[in-house]
């Protein structure tokens, strides 16, 4: 009787066992990939505003603190967007003819908010509150990175479950004095981890890794 | 395989396992010709669209429900585990006896398993398929279910591991997949000979492509030999296993009337119990329509009448010691359970369950009755009615009257998981009007085999 298949068959039929084991692991890390990847998160991507506001020239160079802008953060979940008055206290008497000010201008006058683009976006099924996190000494820059050297503002961090269970799961790794943490320039001491555990400790911070902790 | 003298004995007294009169090639005939026979009989082509109508309505149900909801479904609290999970269960049951035949009477040397084994097997797979379905479709979000594997995920996070739904997932995919697997390798040898007597040349791809090569040389068969034992190996403590994980849904729960330490053993044996009804509710219309009386004997139908009543004997002791377990446990509520399927709203379902499955199938004490086929199909029937009611038993009942009397709630199934039961008929019938159509039913190279034992004895 004459063969069905060529003889080449046995190659191909060989790959495809061996290549269908190999699609199913390589499959399963590629949408964890580009589920992680700055081209779906946006992290480390600097986003382009109505005005090219810049952080780094506020805080670092001019020695601004967070709070003069983003008022709430330490008894409110939203740290607050600073409304245009905020801006005019300064922009009122510098810079004051700039053209790069004029929708801060003309957002004042007309009495509409500037629209600013979202830069840090948490899902809506999550609960995140600014206040504990800041009162139980996270820093601003440990999430938002170094704010300082942004001259447009990106988000430093991808905002995923993973990351936010990182530090929930392990939060010595993080935790800083509670009278750094608006601070812009610390760096983390060569003993974190003492330090962190010592704090964690002093601090009563537990690790709230139910599920409840956020989604409520 | 050595043959013991006293055991050829033994058998002479019963009917035989294939009639006489029969050469390798004829065997080879029958079963490759309702294969590979050029026009399929118009009772097929009825059966297989009437389920197909069935399948058809599945899909619609299932249609519905994905764009609307599992509100069209009458679960609510306190039950929020209606016909889904009753259907589950005992579509997962049904497949036991599939995993039984194949694997645990293989490695006992049960000669008589031949013809059944490879529908029984079928039967498994379509089985674990239609249970499969019914947790994906109870989900709130049905297009998460993956979020049940250990998948590499941004989330960091896993299944939580502690919860027996998790190893529900484990044990029924597990179950699949060596089912499948245990299957397949069975069917290669066989595969090979339709591709050899396949006429037309889609034939002889499709089937030769199945076949991966198979040239039945002494290699091949030693191959094949230690596969299907390693694969018997693996099955076997499935048979146990994945019924006794379902049976952990309930029994890890704090629900009277689901918390109890008998359940694995008890849903091990009804699952067998329904899965030998279920083979023989496929094999005596099957032996009927394709004639096939001489491979498919009444000694078949004897053994699993036999293995039904066994079966059904530890299901009765279930049920007796739930009961007495409830009483002499002084707990008020799994009393209060116990009463309330006794004589609460259900109890109607209940004694339906106590007869169907206990009552009844005392008839096959009988040996006139083990080999009267209408008879047995009957009582098949019944028993796979009542298996399907004790599953109703155990979750609706038990939930519907929660430790609250403020949420106690009725239990009534709206049309469409009417329709979704019946759906996952026609899905199932489907898939064995297909298998019957395009493989062969019965394993031609073990028959042939056995052909060649009897001869053996008979000279």
């Amino acid at each position: 009787m004459a063969q069905v298949f060529h003889h080449s068959t046995n190659l191909i039929s060989r790959l495809t066992i061996y290549g269908f084991f190999l699609l199913l692991i390589v499959g399963g890390f590629i949408p964890y990939w580009i589920d992680g990847s700055p081209y779906v998160t946006e992290a480390n991507v600097p986003k382009v505003q109505p005005v090219p506001f810049s952080h780094k020239h506020h805080t670092a160079e001019l020695g601004i603190d967070c709070r003069y802008c983003h008022t709430s953060v330490e008894e409110s979940s939203f740290a607050g967007l600073p409304p245009t008055e905020t801006c005019m206290t300064c922009h009122s008497q510098i810079w004051k003819n700039s053209p790069i000010l004029e929708p801060v201008r003309q957002s004042f006058r007309e009495d509409r908010s500037i629209e600013w683009v979202r830069v840090n976006a948490l899902p809506e099924f999550v609960y995140f509150d600014h206040s504990i996190h800041v009162a139980k000494g996270i820093g601003c820059t440990t999430c938002h990175g170094p704010i300082g050297a942004m001259p447009l503002t990106w988000a430093e961090n991808s905002l995923k479950m993973s990351w936010c269970l990182d530090c929930h799961r392990h939060p010595e790794n993080n935790v800083r004095p509670k009278d750094e943490v608006f601070s812009i320039s610390y760096q983390p001491p060569a003993h974190q981890l003492e330090l962190g555990t010592k704090l964690v400790k002093e601090y009563k911070i537990y690790s709230l890794t139910d599920c409840w902790t956020c989604h409520r | 395989m050595e043959s013991d003298p006293l055991e050829g004995a033994a058998e002479i007294s019963q009917p035989r396992v294939i009639e006489p009169g029969y050469t390798i090639s004829t065997v080879t005939d029958k079963i490759s010709s309702i294969v590979l026979g050029q026009r399929q009989r118009p009772g097929w082509f009825l059966g297989f669209g009437v389920s197909f109508l069935l399948l058809m309505m599945l899909l619609y149900a299932v249609t519905v429900l994905f764009a609307i909801g599992v509100g069209i479904w009458g679960v609510n609290i306190p039950v929020g585990w209606g016909f889904a999970i009753v259907n589950f269960v005992w579509w997962i049951g049904i497949g036991h006896a599939g995993t039984l035949i194949s694997a645990i009477l293989l490695l006992l040397h049960q000669k008589w398993r031949t013809s059944i084994n490879r529908t029984a097997e079928a039967m498994t797979i379509f089985a674990v398929l239609c249970a499969g379905m019914f947790p994906v479709l109870h989900l709130g979000r049905p297009w998460l279910a993956y979020w049940l594997f250990p998948y590499p995920n941004t989330m960091w996070y896993w299944p939580q591991f502690r919860s027996p739904l998790v190893w529900d997932v484990f044990a029924v995919s597990t179950y699949l997949t060596v089912s499948l697997l245990f299957w397949f390798v069975g069917l290669i040898p066989d595969l090979a000979t339709l591709r050899d007597r396949a006429r037309t040349r889609a034939k002889q791809i499709v089937y030769g492509f199945l076949a991966m090569g198979w040239r039945g040389s002494a290699v091949h068969w030693k191959r094949y030999e230690m596969t299907s034992l390693l694969l018997a190996g693996l099955a076997t403590p499935l048979v146990i296993s994945v019924h006794t994980v379902v049976s952990f849904d309930f029994a890890t729960a704090i629900v009277p009337g689901w918390h109890t330490t008998i359940f694995p053993p008890y849903f091990v044996a009804g699952a067998i119990y329904s899965g030998f009804a279920m083979v023989l509710c496929l094999a005596i219309p099957l032996r009927k329509f394709y004639r096939l009386e001489d491979f498919i004997t009444t000694r078949h139908l004897d053994n699993m009448g036999k293995i039904m009543l066994a079966t059904g004997l530890i299901v009765a002791y279930g049920y007796m010691m739930e009961a007495f377990m409830a009483f002499y446990s002084a707990d008020i509520y799994e009393r209060y359970v116990t009463l309330n399927r006794m004589a609460g709203p259900y109890a109607a379902v209940y004694w339906c369950l106590i007869a169907f499955n206990v009552v009844v199938p005392q008839a096959l004490w009988s040996r006139r009755v083990r080999t009267t086929v209408p008879a047995l199909f009957t009582l098949a029937l019944i028993i796979n009615c009542g298996m399907w009611l004790e599953r109703f038993v155990i979750v609706v009942i038990s939930l519907h009257r929660d430790f609250m009397p403020s949420i106690w709630r009725m239990y009534a199934p709206t049309r469409w998981d009417w329709m979704t039961l019946f759906g996952s008929i026609g899905l199932f019938l489907t898939l064995l009007y297909l298998f019957i159509r395009y493989l062969p039913m019965i394993s031609i190279f073990e028959m042939r085999s056995l052909v060649t034992e009897t001869e053996g004895e008979r000279r």
